[in-house]
């Protein structure tokens, strides 16, 4: 099983953020704030969570994503976790 | 449903409760699809009473504080009502606050015992924060893993003696739970609420809304928050009912829950309403257009039918389809915590689905109106809960004027600041700050606010003074955060804004980069705390002989510049 590098994981998340809410591969970047930069609520949030979950094969606890709002800090919840 | 009257405090209720439901399911746990846990009265029992015994063995008693800061859980529930057992005040903290707001809380709480979960403490450990909170000298953590290094707190599940503890009774008027209503950063708002206060509000909700054995309520809204408390705590309990709590919150698993569980009550937000309405809304679209006419037909007929009184047999026949999702057997969902706009209601009631929405503030117990639904009117708050007198301050043409309310279940003070307290009430009146009038119907109808401050479509109170610490030392001569419907009144409950005042040094001008500092301490801010827009203003800003802002002269000056002109989104 191959390990990915915490870069690695970051463009993962961010490439399923601009498939999951229909922006231009590209437009997004991991220090991005994700509710400002795709105009996101809490709820559309956790829609977001469920589909990295299903992506990278991990469960993330609601309170682990508490207060998060970047990519990269995202990415290195899940890292912690793969 | 126990006779509350005969009671004087929360904990003497639950305690018989425990033992007049002891067979009864009371609670359910689960985490995605699995459940973790379903407990009896009586089990719920055995796992309280040693905990208060452990409690009462460290010296906590009579009027000592002790905090919860957990998410939606059953051992929230176990802990709540062990610290009332031994007589303690409980001090419910928000989770979702940072680690620096927790201990400012706790510290102005004066709690001795804090009861949390082992990922929150992760942080709160962390927090150089904790040196201040002196006062705090116990820590229970749930669920650390086994070899988690636990910075000086004690497992929640081996803190426990099995001999018996001693019940410590308390009288009605004894201050049962201290409540933030806001308060992180700038000025703490502790509510005081008393054991009356619960005790007769319980009353008055059931009256409306029972409970009884065999109802299910799902428990989302924190249970810190006054709403949650009550209906997802101590009135189902004194009801002999069951309470679900869903480890995550997740949509999907939530959906899931209802059927599930075949839930009786659900609390909500506004927000998470919406969302729920959205989906529904889609859904019904992509129906093909024969099924559509149909669909359109029978949602037309229950309206017609449910026009004076809802009529939840007949809807759950005529829409079986809708009320399957929801588990066929939801009596209500509340509404709360936020105003709700209402097309909203509506869209939900039209399917046979009442939302029972209402108006409150921490400060006046759990509610202060709710919609009794007979008939449903979703252009109102509902009337005053039994008990509950209101009063229209200085109305102007059109009968909007500020609201006073004025019953048992209004708060004693706030901790720790006689002077604010006093700024809140007139003679036994609480200003609540909120715009209004009654119709000829006695419904109460919200229309704006007076007070400088704005509630979010999740429920979140924001204090425009509690974020000021974000622009700290911003490079200009001074700045004040505002909510724009304050400086600007507007007789609305939706879309509220915060801006930021900015007073500019003498040929200093509004520059880009000056822009992109405070998008950047805005960034820095939760999402729903941003402020929406920046307003310049030229001239000093108007200040006491200690130097405060005074705000209310400043919002004046404000005002006199064009609103639409004036705010410079950001």
């Amino acid at each position: 099983m191959h390990m990915r590098t915490l870069d690695q994981t970051t463009q993962e998340v961010v490439d399923l953020a601009s498939k999951h809410f229909n922006v231009p591969a590209g437009s997004l970047a991991p220090s991005d704030d994700f509710f400002k930069k795709l105009g996101i609520d809490s709820l559309q949030a956790l829609e977001l969570l469920s589909r990295l979950e299903n992506h990278f094969g991990i469960e993330l606890p609601d309170y682990e994503v508490q207060g998060v709002s970047d990519f990269r800090t995202l990415a290195e919840r899940i890292q912690s976790r793969l | 449903m126990l006779d509350l009257s005969k009671y004087q405090s929360i904990g003497a209720a639950l305690k018989d409760a425990l033992t007049a439901f002891s067979r009864e399911t009371c609670l359910i746990e689960a985490d995605r699809d699995r459940e973790k846990e379903r407990l009896t009265y009586k089990d719920f029992q055995n796992r309280a009473h040693p905990l208060a015994r452990a409690l009462q063995d460290t010296g906590f008693s009579a009027g000592y504080r002790a905090s919860i800061i957990m998410t939606n859980q059953s051992k929230w529930l176990i802990s709540a009502y062990s610290i009332f057992f031994a007589g303690g005040v409980l001090v419910p903290l928000d989770y979702k606050l940072a680690a620096s707001e927790h201990w400012q809380l706790l510290k102005h709480s004066g709690a001795r015992v804090l009861i949390t979960e082992y990922p929150i403490w992760r942080q709160l450990a962390a927090a150089p924060e904790r040196a201040s909170a002196e006062n705090v000298k116990l820590v229970l953590v749930t669920e650390a893993p086994a070899n988690a290094d636990l910075a000086g707190a004690q497992r929640w599940e081996e803190f426990r003696n099995s001999n018996e503890p001693t019940f410590a009774p308390r009288e009605r008027k004894d201050i049962a739970c201290i409540v933030y209503s806001s308060g992180t950063g700038g000025r703490p708002k502790g509510c005081m609420m008393t054991h009356e206060n619960y005790l007769e509000q319980c009353v008055a909700l059931t009256s409306l809304y029972p409970f009884w054995p065999g109802v299910r309520y799902l428990s989302i809204l924190p249970t810190n928050h006054a709403i949650d408390f009550m209906v997802g705590f101590f009135g189902p309990f004194i009801c002999g009912a069951c309470v679900i709590h869903l480890r995550t919150l997740r949509p999907e698993f939530v959906r899931e829950a209802f059927p599930k569980y075949k839930i009786t009550y659900v609390s909500l937000v506004p927000l998470v309403l919406k969302n729920l309405q959205k989906g529904l809304q889609a859904r019904f679209d992509e129906l093909p257009s024969g099924k559509r006419k149909i669909f359109d037909f029978l949602v037309a007929a229950n309206k017609a039918l449910t026009k004076s009184k809802p009529r939840p047999g007949l809807s759950r026949k005529l829409l079986s389809q809708i009320h399957a999702n929801f588990g066929g057997e939801l009596r209500a969902i509340i509404v709360g915590g936020a105003f709700t706009e209402p097309q909203t209601l509506q869209f939900f009631y039209d399917l046979g689905i009442p939302v029972a929405n209402g108006y409150g503030l921490t400060e006046a117990g759990t509610a202060i109106t709710v919609n009794d639904l007979n008939p449903f009117r979703a252009d109102t708050v509902g009337k005053p809960l039994p008990g509950m007198e209101i009063k229209i301050v200085a109305p102007a043409e059109d009968g909007v004027g500020e609201v006073y309310v004025r019953g048992k279940t209004i708060m004693a003070g706030y901790l720790n600041d006689p002077e604010l307290t006093t700024e809140t009430f007139s003679d036994s009146w609480l200003k609540t700050g909120d715009l209004g009038r009654i119709d000829p119907t006695g419904h109460l109808i919200l229309s704006g606010r007076k007070k400088n401050m704005i509630v979010t479509e999740e429920g979140k109170n924001i204090y425009p003074e509690d974020i000021e610490n974000a622009f700290e030392s911003l490079p200009v001569k001074e700045f004040c955060v505002f909510a724009a419907n304050y400086v600007w009144p507007k007789r609305s409950m939706v879309g509220e804004q915060l801006i930021l005042a900015l007073h500019l040094e003498n040929n200093q001008e509004y520059t880009d980069s000056l822009r992109n500092d405070i998008i950047a301490r805005n960034n820095r801010l939760l999402n729903y705390k941003r402020v929406h827009g920046v307003v310049l203003l030229g001239e000093d800003f108007p200040r006491t002989a200690s130097l405060k802002i005074k705000r209310n002269i400043l919002a004046e000056r404000l005002a006199q510049l064009d609103r639409t002109s004036a705010i410079l989104s950001l």
